[in-house]
């Protein structure tokens, strides 16, 4: 399996390279229009065709990765660290504040999250900014995501504040920040690593998601979720296949960042 | 008994936090008091003063918290501001719906997925287990508003589309769980002993695996619930969650306020009913 890890990888690298140069790659801005070619079929000049307001979609496509695929990241990021904070704090301190941050975490997992992302979305200003609603839809991805991943830290950080090497670091005079800098916390890499890496797929479907239902991020700026929306418009009769590369792209990525991540899975 | 009291006071309590949270959440909201009403032109200064005054009397989050769970004692859900029909009677309307979708759904799922995953263990083919392995990877990397268009697109029934979108979930799962149960060591002694595949996993393997296949099934639930909405919103299927869509984009604080409770006291019913079975199914077992 490990060749198939190194393909995955090398996939990966491939797309984050070339939607990272998206300045030099792509034959046209995204929001540029070619308004004498609306709806036009690929050719050399436009590798995937043009959208019905005559936008390259390849362009688009290129754009649209790059703000998927840098941001859910961050978003993920965002989350592992609100995670670790909450879950850490409550797992070593113990008592009420754990019960109260376990009692959170049941009340944020009990509610499906994709029905509150949604509330919460549709409740922004009417008139928002192309860039503020990027930065708007995965922050919230970023907030709303940490109560699964602050059960796991706060269930580790239990475990460590209990553990031998810890008593021992404090009796030999370590405390606050220094326990918490220098044993407390490259403990929890590996965790939060995973935690991390568990997030950036969701995260990326999750804009997905909203983007298809009109709350993702506004246009003209182009995510995956809005390049998806226009299978909305897509009929059998208009013959248009290639409006089908985006949602082939996106299962192209997010396989492989599962077989990136994958373990050798247990087998008979 | 005790379990049982405990369960349900747990699910009331997160249940009216949930509301709360809810209710918070669209108050906090930046958006929250304007609505498209407010860019119509055909409407005058006067009128648009009018309808800014009705939204604000939901104001104060805490009083009209107060106010809702007084109306709730008394069976009133309120008037839903933008479809102007009682919350109760769109409710009454549209869960019967969803219910239906989300029990289509998750009878799909769980038999493709467990059966798939029992096919798998059991039969020790490579085949079954890849075939299974790539469809679930595959439908894990579709966006569920994605999977509810291509079913438009393909005229395919759209309620089947909840299934496969909780299946990867189930499969993958259900299929660690087995496998990892089927190589315990009293799994492998009574292999060597001679008992019969079926014997083995209905004696050995799914007694074991029984409390966590439980738990999974609460999850799948939730699970449905928040699919249905692309679904439904996207399929034009009258549920709750075409109306939790609705709600949404019409800033509809009395309808999302008590949506958010059924959702969160299905989710949790369902979870605490897989719990107690799991716990009896633990109980059993020992």
């Amino acid at each position: 399996m490990r060749w198939v890890r190194i393909i995955a990888i090398a996939f990966l690298v491939v797309v984050s390279m070339s939607c990272l140069l998206a300045n030099f790659v792509a034959p046209a801005p995204y929001a540029y229009q070619f308004r004498e070619l609306p709806d036009a079929s690929p050719s050399r000049q436009h590798l995937l065709g043009t959208d019905s307001l005559g936008r390259d979609r390849f362009s688009r496509l290129l754009y649209g990765t790059r703000v998927s695929l840098l941001l859910a990241p961050a978003a993920a990021l965002f989350a592992s660290i609100l995670a670790a904070l909450i879950g850490g704090s409550a797992g070593f301190v113990g008592g009420w504040l754990e019960r109260c941050v376990m009692a959170a975490t049941d009340l944020f997992l009990s509610l499906p999250w994709l029905f509150l992302l949604i509330t919460v979305r549709a409740l922004l200003p009417l008139n928002i900014a192309p860039f503020t609603s990027v930065l708007v839809t995965f922050a919230l991805l970023g907030s709303l995501g940490w109560a699964a991943a602050a059960r796991v830290i706060c269930a580790d950080a239990r475990s460590f504040s209990r553990s031998d090497f810890i008593l021992l670091a404090r009796a030999s005079g370590s405390g606050g920040f220094r326990l918490l800098w220098r044993h407390v916390v490259p403990n929890f890499k590996p965790v939060l690593f995973a935690q991390f890496w568990i997030a950036v797929p969701v995260f990326i479907l999750a804009e997905a998601n909203l983007g298809v239902l009109g709350l993702g991020v506004a246009e003209p700026l182009p995510s995956w979720g809005s390049l998806l929306r226009e299978l909305e418009s897509f009929s059998s009769m208009s013959g248009q296949p290639w409006q089908f590369f985006p949602l082939i792209l996106l299962i192209a990525v997010i396989s492989c960042i599962h077989l990136a991540l994958r373990k050798q899975e247990p087998s008979l | 008994m005790r379990r049982l009291a405990m369960h349900i006071a747990r699910l009331v309590a997160v249940m009216l936090l949930g509301g709360l949270l809810g209710a918070t959440l669209v108050r906090v909201a930046p958006g929250f008091g304007t609505d498209e009403s407010d860019l119509d032109g055909r409407l005058s200064s006067a009128s648009i003063q009018a309808l800014r005054q009705s939204n604000a009397n939901h104001e104060n989050i805490a009083i009209f918290y107060f106010h809702y769970l007084g109306r709730l004692v008394h069976g009133d859900l309120g008037m839903s501001r933008t479809l102007g029909q009682p919350v109760r009677q769109l409710l009454a309307d549209r869960l019967p719906e969803t219910l239906k979708s989300v029990g289509l759904g998750l009878t799909l799922a769980w038999t493709l997925g467990l059966s798939l995953a029992l096919a798998a263990v059991v039969s020790k083919k490579s085949y079954i287990d890849l075939f299974g392995s790539f469809l679930a990877g595959i439908l894990l990397c579709i966006p569920a508003a994605v999977l509810a268009i291509l079913f438009v697109i393909t005229r395919a029934p759209a309620r089947l589309a909840l299934g496969l979108i909780v299946f990867p979930r189930i499969f993958t799962y259900a299929r660690t769980l087995l496998f990892r149960t089927a190589s315990l060591p009293h799994v492998l002694t009574a292999r060597a002993k001679g008992i019969g595949n079926a014997r083995v996993l209905c004696w050995h393997i799914l007694p074991v695996a029984a409390p966590q296949l439980f738990a999974l099934a609460g999850v799948s639930v939730s699970l449905a619930f928040a699919a249905a909405i692309p679904v439904e919103a996207l399929c034009d299927l009258p549920g709750i969650g075409q109306l939790a869509w609705k709600a949404a984009l019409g800033r509809d604080l009395e309808l999302l306020v008590n949506l958010t409770m059924i959702v969160t006291a299905v989710t949790l019913t369902a979870n605490s009913a897989s719990d107690l079975l799991g716990h009896v199914s633990h109980a059993g077992e020992v």
